[in-house]
């Protein structure tokens, strides 16, 4: 099952690069939300599959299943989300102001 | 008392809260903000006598003993780091009052000032790596909000960039957090000294050190710092200044903390690598500051040589190396905010920013010439400034350990930054003025008052260097000796 997980990672994690080498600024967000899934399953994968019972020592007597890794999730999903909608806004903005969402064409734009 | 630790994290989060809904009353966000940051800079004042006693000290979240909880840790290097940037913060403010203009001042300023010292402290005093993650994402979403403040064509385009950029280095701080646990099961930063101690440095965690490596580099500019020229010139004075002595220097610290704390073992590959990395930002930057034309490009490449002079100290690695490493951040913290301040007031006085298109600035604004004066002779290192002290340890630790290459780079980079920036000195001040009488713009007084107490801090670093030299010997034993914190978190 790891093993699995850990081809699915590569898998994502080449589509999000593959994404976030384009030109469009769009394409490029959703390759970094892409990577954040990427690295979301790496987490969980490190951390070790579902060995165990429920962390909870009234409810089982062990072995237990490391709960530590998708409170880090948790908390690294909020921060993607976080990130991913400022990035949004910003990316809308620059679309706006500057009229195009072409990364060559933002490059060769002139100074004011 | 251990309460304390987390104020100056805690304190500016509640405050920039505060004055979210406060937006339309500028003077009673001014009012705030610089009391919120004078209180920090006391606290942190406090923190760092109570630590030279009874030496360092941590704080449980919610008394989950270490290492199963998250936790602060308080220690003089981490303190001096927090003391210094929160000083020159509120003299920033004081810069912003008069300068920043009620437009900006509208648009949530102070609150996102606030966060970004917010997640600067809490990446300075946190003492669990996924807690330094999430610290680094508060400054960092912080930063990308003040880094696109205003709106302009060229800010959106650059603030994109910076914006991807560190997305992406975020993204690698992550992969790197996952193989860490995956191969040492634990998060605590002292608790992962211990285990990378007890098993060995195998090469699995050399890489994973090389991984962290390549993610702090890219935030602290070491070498990886292709982003910075451009995002570091687009927004506005004060919030240039702010990331130009903040930003770069925590990226600093959490390289310093991990390669002494953490990863110490296999020096031959990872000090290596640093050292070859300093010495090339070191050129690199040299490079950039030589040919650029404008203030803006000769102050980012300085700031990328004070980074890579920084890491030489960490890649030579000896006590004294060590000790001069942290005065040079913390005079480099100042003298960067100080550099960009009145590269920003040169620029709203003249109009210009081609360093020839100005001239004569020192007739016209005696004290202002002075001050960069001053400041030019603290940025090349010569003494009674603030950069000397910093300057002879590191080159006194290089000759210590044979590092003759960094050595020699490192001294001749203070030659090529006093050379970029005498050429700004020689024709910008000096000659006729080029501003005629009407055109005069007087200097505001909370402007003037930022560059003066800047001015007096660096002559202070300078000549009291000595006062400060009690807990520098103290934060640099710590950083040689990691048993020391490691034994204060797992034993206490």
């Amino acid at each position: 099952m790891e093993s699995l997980i850990m081809i699915l990672v590569g898998i994502l994690a080449s589509v999000g690069t593959y994404l976030i080498l384009s030109r469009n600024i769009i394409r490029v967000i959703l390759g970094t939300a892409i990577y954040s899934h990427a690295v979301h399953l790496l987490i969980l994968t490190m951390g070790g599959l579902k060995k165990g019972d429920v962390p909870i020592l009234s409810q089982s007597e062990g072995p237990f299943t490391d709960a530590l890794p998708q409170a880090l999730i948790l908390t690294a999903i909020v921060i993607s989300f976080a990130t991913t909608a400022l990035l949004l806004v910003l990316a809308y903005r620059t679309y706006k102001t500057n009229g195009s969402d072409d990364f060559h064409e933002l490059r060769e734009m002139p100074d004011e | 008392m251990n309460n304390l630790i987390v104020l100056p994290l805690i304190i500016p989060i509640i405050t920039a809260v505060v004055l979210v809904f406060l937006r339309d009353q500028i003077v009673l966000q001014r009012i705030i903000s610089f009391v919120t940051m004078g209180f920090v800079c006391i606290v942190s004042f406090i923190l760092l006598n109570i630590v030279q006693t009874e030496g360092i000290i941590r704080l449980d979240f919610s008394g989950w003993m270490p290492p199963f909880g998250i936790l602060f840790v308080a220690d003089s290097f981490s303190l001096l780091l927090v003391l210094t940037s929160s000083i020159v913060t509120l003299i920033c403010l004081l810069y912003a009052f008069s300068m920043m203009g009620q437009r900006y001042e509208k648009m949530f300023f102070y609150p996102f000032v606030l966060f970004l010292v917010a997640g600067v402290n809490g990446s300075f005093l946190t003492g669990d790596i996924f807690n330094l993650f999430v610290c680094f994402e508060v400054m960092l979403l912080a930063s990308y909000v003040l880094v696109a403040f205003g709106g302009g064509k060229r800010q959106l385009r650059e603030s994109l960039k910076y914006v991807l950029i560190n997305v992406v280095a975020s993204w690698m701080f992550l992969v790197a957090l996952a193989f860490l646990y995956g191969s040492v099961k634990t998060l605590n930063m002292a608790h992962i000294a211990q285990r990378v101690a007890e098993v060995g440095q195998d090469p699995l965690i050399t890489t994973v050190a090389i991984l962290f490596l390549i993610v702090f580099s890219l935030k602290a500019g070491l070498l990886l710092f292709f982003w910075l020229p451009g995002s570091y010139s687009v927004p506005p004075t004060v919030v240039q200044a702010l990331f130009a002595a903040l930003l770069t220097k925590v990226g600093i610290y959490a390289l310093i903390r991990t390669f002494t704390l953490m990863f110490p073992l296999q020096q031959e590959v990872t000090h290596t690598i640093i050292g070859i990395m300093a010495g090339l930002t070191i050129i690199a930057g040299c490079m950039g500051a030589l040919a650029g034309r404008d203030v803006y490009t000769i102050a980012t490449y300085n700031v990328i040589i004070g980074t890579g002079f920084i890491l030489i100290g960490l890649a030579v690695g000896t006590e004294s190396a060590m000790a001069g490493a942290i005065y040079y951040l913390i005079h480099d913290i100042v003298a960067k905010a100080l550099l960009f301040l009145l590269i920003g007031m040169m620029i709203y006085l003249t109009g210009e920013t081609v360093v020839k298109k100005m001239s004569g600035l020192i007739q016209i604004y005696p004290i202002f010439g002075w001050i960069y004066f001053i400041l030019m002779l603290a940025l090349a290192g010569i003494p009674p400034f603030s950069g000397f002290i910093g300057k002879v340890l590191i080159g006194q630790g290089a000759i210590e350990a044979h590092s003759y290459i960094l050595l020699a780079l490192g001294f001749a980079s203070s030659i090529i930054v006093l050379y970029s920036l005498l050429r700004i000195f020689l024709a910008s001040f000096f000659g006729e003025t080029t501003i005629s009488p009407e055109d005069k713009k007087p200097i505001p007084k909370g402007a003037y008052t930022s560059f003066i107490l800047l001015a007096i801090s660096i002559i202070y670093l300078g000549i009291g260097a000595e006062s400060i030299a009690v807990y520098v010997k103290d934060a640099a034993e710590t950083l040689m000796n990691p048993s020391i914190y490691i034994d204060a978190i797992l034993k206490g």
